[in-house]
């Protein structure tokens, strides 16, 4: 790592934004967390070039950026599966990859999933932390640049590494058919519906509404019934509750959520199909397969597993150029 | 006291379900108990009206030593029996007019002047509940019920930072400019919440609050 050099947005895409791991500790002062909406793409991307997983990236959403690598550096791309170039050439999600200052990354049409991360190596984007987290959470203007989507003409700071590890990595295996199953755990306020809305929930397609953003996918589907009336005592939330408002349609919290909500929640998506809802985009869809918090953990360990396999074998040499 | 999942990464710590200054206080003690003891995995411990969000990391966190913690810690919120001597902030408030477009629509709620609306809700101190919505956003209770106006039935695309609002028992500063639905009664110039400060937020859970007509 030497001089600090600059990632420059040319075109912006659909929205970019700063991530890492989110902003923990800050919710009694009702300070979302934000982060990585798919943290296990992230993490790998960050793998890739050496960085630890707490370092920044750009979240990549839909329609890809165009930016300008001005300086030395070794970037990688995982999560979404997009066309890159880079310079010119043909570069590859999953592969850390040489850019020499002045090189354009271009991300082109996108193949597969939702979200890609981009990873710079030297300790990622270094845009200052605020509240112990360089994430972005737009809503309440905090963290990234300027607490916002990067628009062009932007800039900013990353370290300028001549050279890297050549990590290589196959990635999440995306979601494919524009659909896919969660595994969801029931409760806590299981009790607010009856057997009728479970029975909804777990046997029905639920498409991701229009108006979905990283604070929540709106599902579509059939109604799921409250078994009473009224609404619970608003109370801490986290990222894969499924909220119901009285009319009915489900509401899953994703990374920019607040801190707390009112609504009654059937279940929480398991946190090892999290990085899964992550890469599905509007107008998909989405099953959900009941499970137990045992089925859950469990769910978990094979995920982590199967992330730390693809971090422990690098391919060997330099990085592709 | 009982202990739930809400997923597998937080547990959700249900205390009696009312709104109730003292079985607030024995959340956020229990809040404050466990803070103190910084059980590895855990990320964050968020008090609500009358429940307390637990939220850990599930693959660095022994659960059972977490629930065992709970539970002991819990026991000796549960003793709680009188509030602490609180925090007691003073917020002036310029009520009305430009910065309080919705006084008049609270009068005629309550069926009595604008003078009186400001009268009974400066007359009252109310409690930091939980915080919520956006950083630094207090709820704040009890609203006297006779100008408890419910939401406008139509939020308003923008409420600027420092407005003071009602809605039904509850009221509250808005930190920052947002989409809201409270009535906005007065305006306030204290800035509720600056990441750049140690803590961002002015207001934190059991601390009283006490509004003063400028």
């Amino acid at each position: 790592m030497s001089l600090t050099g600059w990632l420059r947005i040319v075109r912006p895409g659909l929205l970019t934004t700063v991530q890492d791991l989110g902003r923990w500790s800050h919710q009694l002062e009702a300070v979302p967390v934000a982060g990585a909406m798919d943290a296990y793409s992230h993490r790998l991307a960050n793998h890739l070039v050496g960085n630890a997983p707490e370092a920044a990236t750009l979240e990549v959403t839909l329609i890809g950026p165009e930016l300008v690598v001005d300086a030395d550096t070794v970037l990688a791309v995982a999560g979404a599966d997009f066309d890159l170039t880079c310079g010119g050439a043909a570069v590859f999600s999953g592969t850390a990859f040489e850019a020499r200052r002045g090189a354009v990354l271009r991300f082109g049409r996108r193949h597969l999933g939702a979200r890609a991360y981009l990873a710079v190596a030297g300790g990622g984007i270094l845009t200052p932390p605020v509240l112990g987290s360089r994430a972005t959470h737009t809503v309440s203007h905090m963290g990234g640049l300027e607490g916002r989507a990067l628009a062009a003409g932007d800039a900013l700071p990353v370290a300028a590494v001549a050279s890297g590890p050549a990590n290589r990595a196959r990635g999440l295996t995306l979601p494919t058919g524009g659909r896919a199953r969660l595994r969801v755990m029931p409760g806590p306020q299981e009790d607010w519906f009856g057997p009728r809305a479970w029975q909804a929930l777990t046997s029905v397609s639920f498409r991701i509404s229009p108006r979905s953003n990283r604070m929540g996918y709106r599902l579509e589907g059939p109604p799921l019934e409250h078994a009473r009336s009224g609404e619970p005592i608003s109370e801490p939330v986290t990222m894969g509750a499924i909220q119901v408002p009285a009319a009915g349609a489900p509401i899953l919290l994703m990374a920019d959520r607040q801190t707390a909500g009112g609504y009654p929640k059937i279940g929480h998506v398991i946190t090892a199909d999290l990085c899964l809802a992550a890469q599905l985009a509007p107008g998909e869809f989405i099953e959900f397969d009941r499970c137990s918090y045992r089925e859950a953990v469990a769910a978990l360990i094979a995920r982590e597993r199967e992330l730390m396999a693809q971090m422990t074998h690098p391919r060997e040499g330099g990085a592709a150029r | 006291m009982r202990i739930r999942p809400a997923g597998d990464a937080m547990l959700l710590v249900e205390f009696e379900p009312v709104i109730d200054p003292l079985v607030n206080q024995r959340a956020i003690e229990l809040g404050r108990r466990l803070r103190a003891r910084a059980v590895p995995g855990v990320r964050d411990i968020v008090p609500g009206y009358c429940s307390l969000g637990i939220h850990f990391d599930p693959l660095r966190t022994d659960l059972a030593a977490l629930d065992r913690a709970i539970t002991e810690d819990g026991r000796g919120a549960a003793t709680v029996e009188t509030l602490p001597e609180p925090a007691v902030h003073e917020i002036p408030v310029v009520y009305g007019g430009a910065g309080g477009p919705d006084l008049q629509a609270v009068a005629d709620f309550a069926g009595c002047a604008p003078a009186d609306v400001i009268e009974r809700h400066a007359g009252a101190t109310y409690r930091v509940y939980m915080l919520g919505f956006v950083p630094g956003f207090a709820y704040l209770g009890r609203v006297d019920a006779r100008i408890a106006a419910p939401r406008r039935r139509v939020p308003r695309d923008l409420v600027p930072a420092g407005s003071v609002g009602i809605a039904g028992v509850q009221t509250g500063v808005y930190p920052a400019a947002t989409p809201g639905g409270w009535q906005i009664i007065g305006f306030t110039s204290v800035v509720m919440f600056d990441a750049g400060r140690t803590p961002s937020s002015l207001l934190v859970p059991g601390d009283l609050v006490r509004f003063v007509p400028r």
